[in-house]
């Protein structure tokens, strides 16, 4: 928390005596955001059980505990990813985030978690490159990420079992001429066949808004 | 007759021939009738029904009956042969339009008669197409040589075509067509803009999908979902610690709960010192006497209002009711008298937890009020430390720690006196509705998760640190705890609904006691310790001898137990 406070006030470029608590630059909404999905994929991954739950282990985060992954090679994975998100991000250049369950051996997708990004009112990516701050309380901030990751967890209630073993896959949904470098390929939607969908909660950092939704197969 | 029409407009002319269309209509009755009979009682005449050759509908039509407009299929064998609106005169003819290409719209046009004229003319000059289309303009007139009564039928005329036909005829006629035609054009701009949203799933054209070319790892061969023990019916496990005691498998009694309502939130149950069950089904509290079996009725909430928490007081002679309109009740069993109703909450009261004096309640706002009930204003504190609803409650024994778990999966401890939390506690995945003190150790709290998280945890709460996590397969509503035999009994849901019996510390299974149909929702002990009563879904009470104490030291126990129960000076140990 130390760090991000730091990094926004050096980024401040608006100069004014604001709270810096409250102002919240680009690259520190940027940043946000990628700890968000960070956290919520390794909760998606561990309640839904697609890795053993031996393999996570938990810290404090946003005023709840959260399971993280222990293993190397999916935590190389998602930074992997991440850090292209967040540059993405900053370009203003991706839209969604997909997380992805499918079924090894059918390669069927059995759930679609949907994370829609957007920008919010005034904060288009032309306008914020030119230092323009929002301004949100980092506390009201958690506690809707609080919220979303809370909803992660209680959707164990209604989605079915996932009773094979299961890969997941992150998709990014970016505009046509962004930026990709060639260890990125393209790949198809995967979208879920006679599906049902919930909504979830969704937050904002004042910049960005980030909205929340998972599909499952309906049960015939 | 057919001079008189010339008149344009005229409306007295109309009049004039009415009333002598009036006349002559019963005169036309009778004689109809007659041929009518004389046609019928002949037997080499021609066949009533058969379909007329074209001559003869030719003569028909010059006296044609105003009931053939609605007949489509007449008029559409009309229409070809005697359109008067060719392109000859104007004034051909007949000008009796029996055309009626609007079927049916044109009935309504017809305002006066009298305008036949004034569209002839009309006709002749602005019509483009051979005037099949224009319902709107041609109204067909009824022959003035008969009854001028027009009774419109419209159940067989079909008004979407008409309507477009009449559309189409305002484009073509140069109307106001702008307006429409953007309308419908506008309708056809947002099914394309639909469909189009559709096809692609929602996402824009110009975006692209990428995925990272290294995937990650799949999750282990064999890896069985840990979440498989919410979904199938297993059987319950063996117990691993050897019990050294018998614990009958069947409850020593059942009781019937109809109407229990079916919540986990809810706290429905409560046992008092002096052996009184309080137990709430929907909107109606009654009283079970332990000693000999009796039931009593103590009060009936008016509907919708329900029931949604009991508490007895330490005493055992008020009992507290925490009602679903937000309001709590102190009632007075042995007189059955309501003492007083004390308001706050906006939402239900969901549980009570008593502390000598001081009831406190938890709410579904996450509020919690503390009310001191010997005073008039009796909301002395509130604690706000949960964002969802409260459901589970509890003082220490000591009076001096008060336990509160919440649907947001926080445990929080307050100080008594203090409206901020010593402890929070967020390691549960879901709802925290078992919340239990050990009554030997102090500050050891015990609490259970719901569906998501399943297990049972144990604190220490002067460090606030968790000292045992057991996973129980299973949501967890109600924790109880024996002194005598240092031991806890948790209360299950789905799959097996059991009560599971557990050793401290060492946090052992020592016995599940199944025999619930249904989740098991709340937990109580006896005032004596040796038994527990469990109510559950399946609409049934069930009282467990799972702590029977051996009779020598019942001897001793009995002793101090001897006199006759006061309601004021039995203090519980």
């Amino acid at each position: 928390m130390r760090d991000r406070e730091a990094t926004r006030e050096s980024t401040n470029m608006a100069g004014n005596k604001q709270d810096t608590q409250n102002s919240i630059t680009l690259k520190g909404s940027a940043q946000l955001v990628t700890e968000f999905f960070y956290f919520g994929i390794n909760s998606i991954l561990y309640q839904r059980g697609i890795y053993p739950p031996e393999s996570f282990t938990y810290q404090q985060q946003y005023g709840l505990t959260l399971f993280t992954t222990t293993d190397e090679k999916v935590k190389e994975y998602l930074n992997n990813i991440l850090e292209q998100i967040k540059d993405w991000l900053e370009a203003g250049e991706v839209q969604r985030l997909v997380l992805v369950v499918t079924n090894v051996d059918t390669e069927e997708t059995l759930e679609r978690w949907d994370f829609d990004i957007q920008h919010e009112s005034g904060f288009e990516p032309g306008s914020v490159k030119e230092g323009k701050v929002g301004t949100k309380d980092l506390k009201i901030i958690q506690k809707e990420m609080r919220d979303v990751i809370r909803q992660i967890t209680a959707c164990v209630t209604f989605l079915p079992l996932l009773d094979c073993v299961c890969s997941f896959d992150l998709k990014v949904y970016t505009n046509q001429n962004a930026e990709v470098s060639d260890k990125w390929a393209e790949s198809a939607p995967c979208f879920i066949a006679n599906s049902q969908e919930v909504r979830l909660k969704s937050f904002s950092t004042s910049i960005h808004k980030v909205e929340a939704c998972v599909s499952y197969k309906a049960d015939v | 007759m057919v001079s008189d029409k010339h008149d344009l407009g005229a409306s007295t002319t109309f009049r004039q021939d009415s009333v002598e269309l009036c006349g002559e209509w019963p005169r036309m009755s009778h004689l109809l009738f007659d041929a009518k009979l004389t046609e019928a009682l002949r037997m080499d005449g021609d066949l009533p029904r058969v379909p007329v050759n074209r001559l003869q509908r030719k003569a028909q039509e010059q006296n044609v009956n105003y009931l053939s407009i609605n007949n489509e299929n007449s008029l559409a064998s009309i229409s070809d042969g005697n359109s008067p609106r060719s392109a000859k005169s104007a004034h051909s003819g007949s000008f009796i339009d029996y055309k009626s290409p609007g079927r049916g719209k044109s009935p309504a046009r017809n305002k006066t008669p009298g305008h036949v004229a004034p569209k002839l003319s009309v006709r002749g000059a602005g019509q483009k197409t051979p005037g099949r289309k224009t319902p709107g303009r041609k109204t067909p007139t009824t022959p003035f040589n008969q009854q001028d009564r027009f009774i419109p039928n419209r159940s067989t005329t079909d008004l979407e075509r008409s309507h477009q036909l009449l559309v189409n005829n305002m484009e073509a006629s140069g109307g106001e067509k702008n307006s429409e035609e953007d309308l419908l054009t506008l309708q056809q701009k947002e099914y394309r803009e639909k469909m189009t949203e559709n096809l692609n799933d929602g996402q824009q054209p110009d975006t692209r999908i990428l995925s990272f070319k290294n995937k990650a790892p799949q999750g282990k061969e064999g890896h069985v979902n840990n979440l498989k023990v919410l979904y199938s019916a297993g059987k319950p496990m063996v117990p691993k610690a050897a019990s050294t005691r018998h614990i009958p498998n069947v409850p020593e009694k059942v009781l019937d709960a109809p109407e229990l309502v079916d919540d986990y939130y809810l706290h429905l149950l409560d046992w008092s010192t002096n052996n009184h069950l309080a137990v709430a089904l929907n909107s109606s509290v009654y009283i079970w006497n332990g000693g000999d079996g009796a039931i009593t009725a103590l009060t009936q909430l008016v509907d919708p209002d329900y029931v949604c928490s009991l508490s007895w007081i330490k005493e055992g002679n008020v009992l507290g009711i925490g009602l679903s309109s937000g309001a709590t009740q102190l009632w007075d069993v042995a007189q059955q008298k309501l003492i007083r109703t004390m308001d706050g909450h906006q939402n239900r009261v969901t549980t009570l937890s008593w502390n000598a004096y001081i009831l406190s309640s938890g709410s579904r706002s996450g509020h919690i009020f503390n009310h001191d009930v010997r005073v008039a204003q009796h909301h002395v504190s509130t604690l706000q430390g949960h964002t969802q609803e409260v459901c589970g409650l509890k003082w220490s024994p000591d009076g001096r720690l008060l336990a509160s778990g919440g649907n947001d999966n926080q445990v929080n401890i307050w100080e008594r006196g203090s409206t901020t939390p010593l402890h929070t506690f967020t390691e549960h995945q879901a709802a925290v509705k078992a919340v239990s003190w050990c009554p030997w150790q102090n500050n050891l709290l015990s609490t259970g998760g719901g569906t998501a998280d399943r297990t049972i945890r144990l604190w220490n709460c002067t460090t606030g640190i968790c000292l045992k996590d057991v996973a129980t397969n299973s949501q967890v509503s109600s924790i109880v705890w024996s002194s005598h035999y240092k031991e806890l009994v948790s209360g299950h849901g789905f799959s097996n609904n059991q009560l599971t019996i557990w050793k401290y510390p060492t946090m052992a299974k020592v016995a599940d006691l199944t025999g619930h149909t249904g989740r098991v929702l709340e937990l109580c002990v006896s005032p004596d310790g040796e038994m527990v009563v469990s109510a559950a879904a399946d609409e049934t009470i069930r009282i467990w001898k799972c702590w029977a104490v051996d009779k020598k030291d019942k001897k001793q126990a009995d002793s101090s137990k001897g006199q006759p129960i006061s309601m004021f000076a039995r203090t519980i140990r």
